[in-house]
């Protein structure tokens, strides 16, 4: 077998290990592609715009805060803006990820970056962090399958979604900070992961409180982030790595 | 070009500046400090946990319930076991409570 063969073969197995790891990304995603189909005709978007909305912006919960605005008639300035402040968590991942995908050609960024998601950003840091290397194939084996279910699950939503039976009795409101926690608790090796995961919590409620949502997960996030700036290198664990 | 679609397009290209947004200033320092490390260590935590506490903290007993069932679960099992054994605590759980 040739060297190339050899890769090549390294690389499809990358990429349906990504597939594997994807799974749980695509369950927990899949009532909210589905939600988010049915409201956004509900609220006045054609099929085809639900579908180009969930391709083109890809972020769950800014989707479903634009088409809440879009249906109150907001000004369209200030629904692209809401969307901004919704993802706005993403420019913390972004900062994260790039030590891990700076050894990608520019190309493959540029795409790894678009689908960069929560679960997205959590899983591949967690292969970093046990000292293995992202790789594209890998990546994109995570991220397409979960990319491609919520296009399509964004379409049948849209399509059906009168269907859709009670969404609090399913629970449907409260899947994703469940999905969330599990996806925090996953990091809890990490050092000072209990003062991080505390100083986020009490900022962000904080937060809620006062400032309002979205500017909670950016004011909550930062907080977390500065606690493990400020306290002494020896307890972050940065200067133990050779 | 419809309102719809110039909003589309509009929050695409602001939700992708968030994504490359936080590389592209990091990536022009050529040494990251390790205080700064430690703080890119600490975002995934730092983020994930406020989609989590604010929700938490307004939502009631059925939703305490299923995060205290995920949170034991994720202790020993993998994200979809957590991810599950939470879903159905809440869905039973309001079946009956509502």
């Amino acid at each position: 077998m040739s060297a190339e063969a050899i890769s090549e073969n390294g690389a499809k197995s990358d990429f349906w290990q990504g597939v594997r790891l994807s799974m749980p990304v695509v369950v927990a995603a899949a009532p909210f592609g589905l939600l988010f189909g049915a409201l956004a005709v509900d609220n006045g978007f054609s099929v085809l715009e639900a579908v180009l909305m969930s391709a083109m912006v890809y972020g769950g919960a800014s989707q479903m805060v634009g088409i809440e605005l879009f249906g109150q008639h907001v000004a369209p300035w200030l629904i692209v803006l809401s969307i901004f402040a919704v993802n706005f968590r993403h420019v913390l991942y972004s900062a994260g990820i790039g030590r891990r995908i700076a050894h990608w050609p520019l190309i493959q960024q540029a795409v790894g970056y678009f689908l960069l998601t929560d679960p997205q950003f959590a899983v591949a840091e967690h292969k970093a962090e046990a000292g293995e290397t992202v790789g594209f194939a890998w990546y994109m084996g995570l991220g397409l399958p979960v990319y491609v279910f919520w296009v399509t699950e964004s379409a049948l939503g849209a399509m059906f979604g009168k269907l859709i039976p009670d969404t609090h009795a399913l629970g449907i409101d409260f899947l994703l900070p469940i999905y969330f926690l599990g996806l925090v608790m996953s990091f809890r090796k990490r050092p000072l992961w209990l003062p991080v995961v505390v100083a986020s919590a009490a900022a962000s409620i904080i937060a809620y409180k006062t400032v309002g949502s979205p500017w909670h997960v950016s004011i909550g996030a930062v907080a977390g982030v500065l606690l493990a700036v400020i306290l002494p290198p020896h307890h972050s664990g940065v200067e133990a790595r050779p | 070009m419809s309102t719809t679609l110039w909003i589309i397009i509009a929050g695409a290209i602001a939700t992708y500046l968030t994504r490359i947004g936080g590389h592209l200033v990091i990536s022009r320092f050529e040494n990251i400090h390790p205080r700064v490390e430690a703080g890119l260590n600490a975002v995934p935590a730092a983020v994930l946990t406020t989609l989590v506490a604010p929700a938490a903290l307004s939502a009631g007993p059925t939703e305490w319930a299923a995060l205290i069932v995920a949170g034991l679960v994720s202790l020993r099992g993998g994200l979809m076991a957590m991810f599950l054994a939470g879903a159905a605590v809440l869905i039973l759980a309001r079946q009956f409570v509502g």
